[in-house]
């Protein structure tokens, strides 16, 4: 088994912070993972993007061409990736950020208003734990609320520790945002 | 110790300091700047030596003079760091001392970018200070062997008084994997017979690269050469997969290794006998494995981020015995594993001959795609 998750967006969003926290809970569950960034200029204000990749076995490539999974945290996002996702794939889309639905149909797009659930839960950083919940609901064989839980747990920094509840709240509120459009389809 | 989630950079910084670093000299340089980032708030905390030096050219000047007092000393930085070190590197190999260094390798030549890439592959393998010396240049391809053969690498230097150099690019820097790090050693500084540590009770000793006897010279190159005769004979390290029943091998280190792997394992799964050859020590260079294979496979396929370096190599040790052909991408661009398989696919169907310039072919197939 090998599965890979691009996460995309603005400098800013939590890009990185997104992909770590699933790496964690991977790593947590036993199973090999690599995590890794986009680096470069490009990262100060502009998009930034990270890769992570899940596996059983030894892994080879660390950067995947056409993703299974994806988050596309703003419109250059999304209009970058729903191209390139792997038919069958799952593509959970920050609806706050965009102005479209989604174009392709051999693919599941996961429309979460992640920037006004995040304000309702009293913190906008809390926007990318929205789409990991998201995503999470749609890779059950994969990861579960309670791994990525107990990853924020046991990797959050001591002073971000008291930040925890309200992860929580966002990661659950983005669960079941998918899951219904899930039920739905 | 536990697996946990670190940066090739950070663990690369982290293993030197178990393995007894006890001063580190440098100067930043993206992607690698996390090494000294990490190391300038360790080595204080366990009061080791840190220096930012003024340049490139003063780090490795001061790694020299450290490494005469027969510490354990290192370096690091990223292709045009790397290359301001070059004289520095060539009176370090001339004076027989040993040290560690990293290069995290980013797009080139010149100022080049900061992606990753493998364009210093012969400047690390052939040289690139003058006079006649080699180093022992290790291409990790994970984050745990980037932590083991950081450990080893210190074993090495001190084992053959040589220069061991760590062939990273920058991807493998700046990803994350589980890893585990060895425990911390304490520092034993060893009773060498060659340090210079001060001469009380006893014999001066002189440490130089100079020789102005021709005659001195010419026995200091034949000693390194027969050294490193002793070094292939004992260091070539190399990962094998899927080579068995191969009739195809892939050839690929470091980073361009592992994605190579990902492309053999879907051919695989194609039903296509393909194996993979990924050298751990590009220098000194398993050729005798690669000589054993081209008995028995019908072709080989290079890959590197470079315009084909290692090939040089692989042809060497293939001898015109099968087709050898080569895909690369130069410039800081990582291949995708599709991409790989592709060249897989192509080479199984319709493969190069023998007589055939596999780079000019090559560049052929890449100048009718990249525009």
């Amino acid at each position: 088994m090998q599965k890979e998750i691009i996460i995309a967006g603005f400098g800013g969003q939590g890009v990185l912070f997104a992909g770590q926290v699933l790496a964690y809970a991977a790593m947590d569950l036993g199973k090999e993972v690599t995590w890794i960034p986009s680096y470069g200029p490009e990262m100060r204000g502009g998009t930034a993007n990270c890769t992570v990749v899940i596996a059983d076995e030894e892994i080879g490539s660390p950067l995947v061409k056409r993703p299974p999974f994806a988050i596309a945290l703003n419109l250059p996002s999304f209009d970058k990736y729903e191209p390139l996702m792997l038919p069958g794939g799952v593509l959970v889309v920050n609806q706050s950020m965009v102005d479209r639905g989604p174009k392709r149909t051999d693919i599941r797009v996961i429309l979460v208003p992640a920037n006004e659930i995040a304000e309702e839960i009293g913190n906008k950083k809390l926007t990318n734990m929205v789409t990991v919940g998201a995503l999470v609901a749609a890779m059950p064989e994969l990861l579960t609320l309670e791994a990525v839980e107990q990853a924020l747990r046991g990797h959050l920094p001591a002073r971000h520790q008291h930040l925890l509840p309200q992860n929580f709240q966002a990661l659950q509120r983005g669960y079941e945002v998918a899951k219904e459009q899930l039920v739905v389809a | 110790m536990a697996r946990q989630l670190i940066k090739g950079n950070e663990a690369m910084a982290e293993a030197a300091v178990r393995a007894g670093l006890e001063a580190y000299f440098g100067y930043p340089i993206t992607p690698q700047s996390e090494i000294l980032e990490h190391l300038s708030r360790r080595l204080p905390e366990l009061g080791r030596a840190f220096v930012q030096a003024e340049s490139e050219v003063a780090a490795i000047n001061m790694v020299y003079g450290a490494a005469c007092t027969g510490a354990r000393v290192m370096s690091s930085s990223s292709s045009p760091g790397v290359s301001l070190m070059m004289e520095g590197i060539s009176y370090i190999a001339g004076t027989e001392v040993p040290c560690v260094l990293i290069n995290v390798m980013r797009g080139g030549p010149g100022l080049g970018n900061i992606a990753p890439a493998q364009g210093d592959y012969f400047q690390a393998v052939y040289g690139g200070g003058h006079g006649d010396y080699k180093v022992i240049a290790l291409a990790p391809s994970t984050v745990q062997e980037a932590i083991d053969l950081t450990v080893l690498s210190f074993d090495l230097a001190e084992k053959y008084r040589s220069i061991v150099m760590i062939l990273a690019d920058g991807s493998l820097g700046q990803m994350m994997e589980p890893a585990e790090l060895p425990e911390l050693r304490p520092v034993v500084r060893k009773e060498w017979d060659w340090a210079v540590t001060g001469a009380i009770g006893r014999p001066r000793r002189i440490l130089s690269s100079i020789y102005l006897e021709p005659h001195d010279e010419e026995i200091t190159n034949l000693r390194l050469l027969k050294r490193w005769f002793e070094i292939e004979q004992n260091e070539v390290r190399y990962k094998e997969y899927y080579l068995d029943d191969a009739e195809f091998v892939v050839v690929g280190f470091g980073t361009s290794g592992r994605v190579a792997l990902s492309a053999v394992r879907e051919a695989r799964q194609m039903g296509l006998k393909v194996g993979l050859l990924r050298p751990v020590t590009v220098s000194p260079f398993p050729f005798a494995a690669l000589d054993e294979l081209s008995r028995r496979v019908q072709g080989f396929l290079v890959v590197e981020m470079n315009t084909g370096q290692m090939l040089n190599d692989v042809l060497l040790g293939v001898k015109g015995r099968v087709p050898v052909e080569f895909y690369g991408r130069p410039g800081g661009i990582v291949p995708f594993a599709d991409d790989i398989l592709a060249e897989i696919q192509r080479m199984v169907s319709s493969p190069l001959s023998v007589v055939s310039d596999p780079r000019k072919a090559w560049l052929e197939r890449m100048l009718a795609v990249v525009r």
